[in-house]
């Protein structure tokens, strides 16, 4: 068991066999921060091309490519493991723990991450070009009509799979066996409470992902004929297995969004979270909501009526558990003394636009309404809401908000002001108009438009480098304070920042925690 | 040098092109005033009922967020409350809404089961999606089914940007769906290779489009007009380039269309039985090259996402093996068999054009006679 009081190692050893929570959680979000960029890339070269009508710069089976790999790695390569990074920094910390349970399969999953990536992107250079399916890959658009490719795709999100259950099984032994004494589960910060729910969902649901890349690779190489009706299989069993992991995945994106929001509201409010109980149970119930209304994605596959009707209802449904998530934040901020330092500003933004968003989700549930949004700009409007002003703005308000923890150094807020209002505008002159292309029949997925949807189009482009070009200020803000920051002497940082990570110094020592806290008698929030 | 005439043309395009910029879903209603599908109008307002709560409830909630970021700030000397919880206001915000909820579920139940209704359809017409076109097939009570291809009738010059581009850019096909008014028509929509999604959003109908099963969806068209869509469902390169276009006519019209396109497939087959001239095998190839093959293949046989045809071994090879990529497609790739979507008119047409299009001039002339005696073996 050797020396508990070692510093980090020296060198690229240091990162390469880290068992540390804190570097391992650096590596995680650096990563996710990287693949964002180039997620991003592919994002700009699919709005370049809409920016008119008419093919200008790249051919159709091209734009595909860039539509699925946009898809693929913001999901898998930016969203999640950002979220995991930002897990593994802060449930240590936030608990009393001095490290996540399980240490070395914490490197190992990570370290299976970059290779996955580095996979998925070098289909773009094979034979065939990069798999052009979409990110939800319905077959036999993905087997029988695929290009070569697809066979590194399905290896790379099986070990994308095997890294989220791994994380996932260390979040749950973390969160159950390492609390501090005293640290009760209703005592625990709502972001460890999102994390554990989101990290049982993951365990639930990437198994079924795996089970269908399986099925398309014995499809594709070994004969068989899940998805092929020619065969004795249907195409739209893919359907109902691909959502049934990727309707809750989107909550898994969600959850921990909902976890950083419920802390950083409070904390700019100076007074504690309102409904702490009924967060939890809100966050629960929208889990457990999350199995039963994976259908409402394929409402016009054909399904029986009275399976359209339960999925409706079921799907309604969440926009309960919802609906008490954002009247208890706003109920948070009531009456509170509120500051709007970068990350409240991000957690406002994240507030309004998910808000949003979550409304178009509930018109979206209406099955009969659905058959005219399905798969058009509508779609893409609304998840781009709860994706990205959703799950990135609160993981940018995260890294605002924890960063002069980790680092001890403050960023430069006004910079961070500029980028969040560049960032807000940005966002909804992309996608706001998008809603209306959606409604006036423009489908998704679609290199070149009719002419009635051109201005809108030029507009959504705009509006995307505007965003695209902000994140290059945010980078460059985070870099230029882990540099040169100004030095940030208090643990607390913000002085209405609440949890056991703000009573230690900033920055964190390498090992925290090794003799656990005293958990103060005081109510839980 | 690039061409500064078409940059500024295609500049001004999106000015010029359409003033309108719709932002909301078909109400349903023609320009004229007039219903075009009952059920379009009835979507209509279920989405603008359920729009409008989520206005009066987005209003409630962001109006007290605005105040309570206005009012409650720290630079205005307020003092944080502490409260954190309280049961009643707790139990209200999960009950009433719950109550709204079933307010929409009421209308939305009544729209969708309408939406299945597929009793007592008049006619009956199936739908294919191919990659990347429709088929059309009238299923006729005496056998005498009439079915024809829709293609995108937009030209790649318009697409790449050397021509302006037209009214209807990317929603035009060469052949259009024909329905007549104020009857219901059942589509058995299904699809030959991927799945596709048939949608025209002002007659409210989307159904996929999947391989293997048929889907059913109806239609009571009450306007007559020209109604455009397009495929939904991701289904490869050029999904991007299948529209859908349903002219609605009257009766009367619809059976004088009805009877001619009986009589073209007549004087079709009956052209099968004729010797044609070079030239005109190469100008019908053409339009059967540009309709069927281009996409894949490129306007001057350059290739693409297929094989390039200029100077290829097998259109300049033995005719056998021409005619079999052509009738048979080839298996486990995108070349689809062009035999059963084809008449045999234009099977020998088209490859006669491959044969002697792009330089490859083998002087080769494929009749009908010859694609007929090939499939027979």
């Amino acid at each position: 068991m050797g020396d508990h009081h070692h510093g980090p190692a020296k060198g690229l050893s240091r990162w390469l066999y880290t068992t540390n929570h804190k570097d391992i959680g650096t590596m995680y979000l650096w990563f996710s921060f990287a693949m964002f960029l180039l997620g991003g890339a592919f994002a700009m070269v699919i709005r370049a091309e809409l920016f008119q009508p008419g093919m200008q710069l790249v051919e159709p089976g091209f734009f595909n490519q860039m539509t699925t790999l946009h898809g693929l790695v913001m999901v898998f390569g930016a969203i999640m493991p950002s979220f995991v990074g930002l897990a593994n920094w802060l449930i240590p910390m936030m608990i009393g723990a001095p490290d996540m349970a399980l240490p070395r399969m914490n490197n190992w999953s990570f370290w299976i991450l970059p290779p996955a990536f580095l996979m998925l992107a070098s289909t773009l250079l094979m034979e065939g070009g990069a798999p052009a399916f979409g990110w939800t890959f319905y077959a036999p658009l993905s087997t029988t009509y695929a290009p070569p490719s697809v066979t590194f795709f399905i290896f790379a999100i099986h070990i994308l799979g095997v890294s989220s259950i791994m994380g996932s099984i260390n979040i749950i032994a973390t969160v159950m066996n390492m609390r501090a004494p005293g640290m009760t589960y209703m005592k625990m910060p709502l972001f460890v409470w999102t994390w554990l729910i989101t990290a049982f969902l993951l365990v639930a649901v990437m198994p079924v992902l795996a089970g269908a890349v399986t099925m398309m690779l014995m499809d594709i190489h070994f004969g068989t004929s899940f998805f092929s009706a020619a065969g004795g299989g249907d195409p739209v069993l893919f359907q109902h297995i691909f959502w049934f992991f990727g309707h809750p995945e989107v909550y898994i994106i969600i959850l921990p969004a909902f976890g950083v929001i419920s802390q950083i509201i409070p904390a700019f409010s100076r007074k504690p979270l309102f409904g702490y109980a009924s967060m939890v149970y809100a966050t629960a119930g929208i889990a457990i909501l999350s199995f039963v209304v994976w259908a409402h994605h394929m409402y016009t596959v054909g399904m029986p009526v009275a399976g359209e009707l339960f999925f409706m209802y079921a799907t309604m449904l969440i926009a309960v558990p919802t609906g008490v998530k954002v009247f208890n934040w706003v109920t948070t901020m009531w009456r509170g003394a509120m500051t709007f330092e970068t990350p409240m500003l991000f957690s406002i933004g994240f507030l309004v636009l998910f808000t949003i968003g979550g409304f178009t989700g509930l018109m979206l549930s209406i099955a009969p309404a659905d058959f005219q949004y399905h798969d058009t700009y509508f779609v893409v409007a609304h998840f781009h809401y709860v994706m990205v002003a959703g799950a990135v703005f609160s993981m940018t308000a995260a890294i605002y908000f924890w960063l002069p923890k980790w680092t001890g150094r403050m960023y430069n807020e006004t910079m961070g002001k500029v980028h969040f209002w560049v960032s807000f505008i940005g966002f909804n002159v992309t996608f706001f108009p998008q809603h209306f292309v959606g409604l006036a029949g423009m489908p998704r997925r679609i290199p070149d438009y009719a002419l009635q949807f051109a201005d809108f189009n030029m507009m959504s482009s705009i509006g995307a480098f505007i965003y695209g070009a902000s994140q290059l200020l945010f980078l460059y803000n985070v870099i230029a304070a882990i540099v040169a920051g100004e030095k940030v002497s208090d643990e607390k940082v913000w002085d209405g920042a609440e949890g056991l990570e703000w009573t230690l110094p900033s920055p964190p020592p390498y090992h925290t925690f090794e003799t656990p806290p005293k958990i103060e008698e005081q109510p839980a929030h | 040098m690039l061409n500064a005439r078409a940059l500024a043309a295609t500049a001004l395009l999106p000015l010029a092109a359409n003033a309108q910029n719709q932002v909301n879903m078909s109400t349903g209603i023609s320009e004229a005033g007039a219903v075009i599908t009952d059920l379009g109008v009835e979507i209509y307002d279920l989405h603008m009922l359920i729009f409008w709560i989520c206005v009066v409830i987005g209003v409630g909630v962001f109006g007290v967020m605005l105040y309570s970021i206005y009012a409650h700030r720290k630079s205005r000397g307020v003092e944080p409350s502490q409260f954190h919880e309280h049961t009643g206001v707790e139990i209200a915000w999960t009950v009433v809404p719950f109550f709204i909820l079933i307010g929409m579920a009421v209308p939305a139940t009544s729209t969708l089961l309408e939406v299945y209704d597929n009793d007592d359809a008049e006619m009956s017409i199936l739908v294919t999606g191919y990659q990347w076109k429709w088929k059309y097939e009238y299923l006729d009570a005496d056998g005498e089914n009439v079915a024809f291809f829709s293609n995108l009738a937009t030209s790649q010059e318009q697409i790449y940007n050397t021509d302006t581009k037209g009214e209807n850019y990317l929603l035009e096909v060469d052949e259009p769906l024909v329905i007549p008014v104020d009857t219901k028509v059942r589509f058995l929509i299904t699809a030959n290779d991927v799945i596709h999604s048939w949608w025209v959003p002002e007659i409210a109908v989307k159904r996929d489009a999947i391989p293997g099963f048929i889907n059913e969806a109806w239609s009571r068209v009450l306007a007559e007009g020209v109604y455009r869509g397009q495929c939904t469902e991701l289904c490869g390169s050029y999904h991007g380039f299948m529209p859908v276009v349903v002219h609605v006519v009257s009766q009367g019209e619809f059976d004088d269309w009805m009877a001619a396109k009986k009589g073209s497939a007549a004087a079709d087959a009956a052209l099968a039985a004729t010797e044609l001239s070079v030239d005109e095998l190469m100008v019908r190839g053409e339009d059967v090259y540009n309709a069927s093959c281009l996409a894949c293949h490129g306007a001057n046989g350059e290739g693409g996402l297929g094989n390039a045809i200029a100077g290829s071994a097998i259109a300049m090879g033995g005719l056998d093996s021409h005619l079999n990529v052509v009738v048979n497609g080839v298996a486990g790739t995108a070349m689809q068999a062009f035999g059963a979507q084809l008449s045999d008119v234009d099977v020998a047409a088209v490859t006669t054009y491959q044969r002697n299009a792009f330089g490859n001039n083998t002087g080769d002339v494929v009749q009908a006679s010859d694609v007929v005696s090939y499939k027979e073996g």
